[in-house]
């Protein structure tokens, strides 16, 4: 067999299985929304926020399931609960944002692993499937509510663009020039909430952080407009994830991590060698040192 | 300009928490005079821009601008934040930067013109950063930035402009194009509020003042407003300024 041969042998081969069409398709969807949405997280600053929201969907999602209702929309729920109850808590004291974040997301997870261990006892339910994803178990019924979602979200930033890019940057500017802002910012919350449920199955709740910030800040180093981070990004991340599917599928690892991984080895070799601002390499090649150099006290103090 | 509306501020007071950062204020802004806001460090010039644009909660009072509140009309606003205030690592460019400015005016939905890529090109054209236009506006220095922004508030087609110290870390030739311009639109009889806190010869730019300290110690044609007396309850008694106090 030639190595062409050889090479699509080792690419379809997977393919010919309804499970892996099935979470290939499903692994793509998340990798494009994840790094498009997880733009805004990043240039926002709130990488911590994202984090904050995959946490707390979990009560939602376990109250959906004792109900018979779609876990998507229990988990969706909490997780906006959870923006909600941050910002009362941050703008109502003088507590910063941060530790509301903290205080919020771990009680929420709290109670969310307390839920499901009560209930998986008796029901067909596993608390490590929504931890670290089950991407392998993904139902035809999921690949339809991710494409669902996917669309969604994608219709949103192509049609608010203009809006999010001006907020996101410039947020008073924004407010003052008559946008309402409020709005703008409670759709972006409901945007991360529906990215992080379509990505439970893929990832988990624990790694999607991952997804959401890794693709973009891999991408930001190596280009300088937003729209630019979001398709170079969307690009990365379903490069991670077909690849991390590949490896899960071959070398036999989870595949959530697996994703993680090869997501942080694209981002690390762009903080190496992006020739904008690679450590390695690029205009400010040996800038490493002298900071290094600035850090130490000089001799004479 | 006679029939131009002004801002009038009746009884503002605003408070951080339990820290009350302005009382009870009363003013009128009218257009066509180039107005600097003037006070020490924390006086409440900022607060009383944002405040008087309905961008923080009030205690009490009214800004109104013609026959209705100002924060209703905000899209007749063209506000500039204080440089503090940006990230100035955002990935976005000179052009993303100045055609935020017509974001409003497209309407939700909507891709931006032609007619505002012209009003964009232009107003980069005036501030004289047209060939700057494809640089992240990381990589400009502080009086280039701080000139896209007026390009961006240009652009924006207002009837009030409000700056929030644009002259921080900026050179004299990029305050000298900044000072021409205010100049422009006020003679063009828009409403023209820079806060600053330069009291040196560049004070001699505005036409009306206003001097904050916590509270409005003076507001009126410069000459008016400088006295030593509102200088010092302003500024305490270390204001090593006195060139121009009438
Ligand atoms: N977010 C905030 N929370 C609490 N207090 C604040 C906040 N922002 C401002 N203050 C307080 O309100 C007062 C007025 O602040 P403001 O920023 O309006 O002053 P300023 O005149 O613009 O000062 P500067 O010249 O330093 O810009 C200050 O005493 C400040 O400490
Ligand atoms: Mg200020």
């Amino acid at each position: 067999m030639s190595l062409e041969l050889a090479v699509l042998d080792w690419f379809f081969e997977p393919l010919q299985f309804a499970f892996m069409q099935r979470s290939l398709a499903v692994a793509i969807m998340v990798g494009i929304i994840c790094s498009v949405v997880g733009s805004y997280l990043m240039v926002q600053r709130l990488a911590l926020l994202g984090d904050a929201i995959s946490h707390s969907v979990l009560p939602g999602l376990a109250i959906a399931f004792l109900l018979g209702v779609n876990i998507f929309v229990g988990a969706f729920i909490a997780g906006v609960i959870s923006t909600v109850i941050i910002g009362w808590i941050h703008t109502r004291s003088p507590i910063k944002e941060d530790a509301a974040m903290g205080i919020v997301f771990s009680a929420f997870f709290a109670l969310g692993i307390t839920l499901i261990t009560t209930i998986q006892k008796d029901n067909k339910i596993d608390l490590n499937h929504f931890l670290f994803g089950n991407i392998l178990g993904v139902t035809v019924g999921d690949v339809r509510d991710t494409a669902i979602i996917a669309a969604l979200v994608l219709m949103a930033v192509f049609l608010l663009y203009k809006e999010l890019l001006f907020y996101s940057f410039d947020p008073l500017g924004a407010q003052a020039g008559g946008l309402p802002t409020g709005l703008l910012n409670a759709g972006l919350m409901v945007l991360i909430a529906l990215t992080v449920v379509a990505s439970m199955k893929v990832v988990g709740v624990i790694l999607v952080l991952s997804l959401l910030i890794a693709p973009g800040a891999t991408a930001y180093l190596l280009v300088p407009r937003l729209h630019q981070v979001m398709l170079l990004g969307a690009a990365i991340g379903v490069l991670s994830s077909v690849s991390g599917m590949y490896l899960s599928y071959y070398v036999n690892l989870p595949s959530g991590p697996a994703i993680v991984m090869v997501v942080s080895a694209l981002f690390a070799l762009s903080f190496l060698f992006s020739p904008r601002h690679g450590v390695l390499v690029g205009p400010r090649r040996g800038r490493p040192w002298q900071k290094l150099r600035t850090l130490l006290p000089s001799k004479g103090s | 300009m006679a029939t131009s509306p002004k801002i009038i501020v009746d009884h503002l007071s605003v408070n951080y928490r339990d820290v009350q950062a302005l009382r009870n204020v009363n003013l009128t802004v009218r257009p066509g005079k180039m107005v600097g806001i003037f006070g020490p460090n924390g006086a409440g010039k900022s607060t009383l821009i944002k405040a008087m644009l309905g961008l923080m909660p009030v205690v009490t009072g009214r800004v109104t601008y013609g026959d209705d509140t100002l924060a209703h009309q905000l899209d007749r606003v063209a506000y500039v934040p204080q440089r503090s205030q940006i990230d100035w690592t955002f990935p976005a460019t000179v052009w993303d930067v100045v055609m935020m400015g017509r974001v409003k005016k497209t309407g939700w939905f909507n891709r931006f013109s032609a007619s505002s890529r012209q009003l964009a090109t232009a107003a980069l054209e005036r501030v004289g950063m047209l060939e700057f236009r494809d640089r992240p506006i990381g990589a400009l220095s502080g009086g280039q930035q701080q000139r896209v922004f007026l390009a961006r508030a240009l652009a924006q087609e207002a009837e009030i402009f409000c700056f929030d110290e644009p002259f921080v870390g900026v050179d004299q030739k990029t305050e000298t194009v900044l000072f021409n311009i205010f100049r422009e639109l006020a003679q063009a009889g828009k409403i023209v509020m820079v806060i600053n806190h330069d009291l040196g010869e560049s004070i001699t730019n505005f036409d009306q003042l206003i001097l904050l300290n916590k509270e409005l110690i003076a507001a009126g044609p410069r000459d008016w407003v400088l006295t030593r007396d509102n200088m010092t309850r302003a500024y305490g008694g270390h204001v090593g300024f006195f060139g121009h106090v009438a």
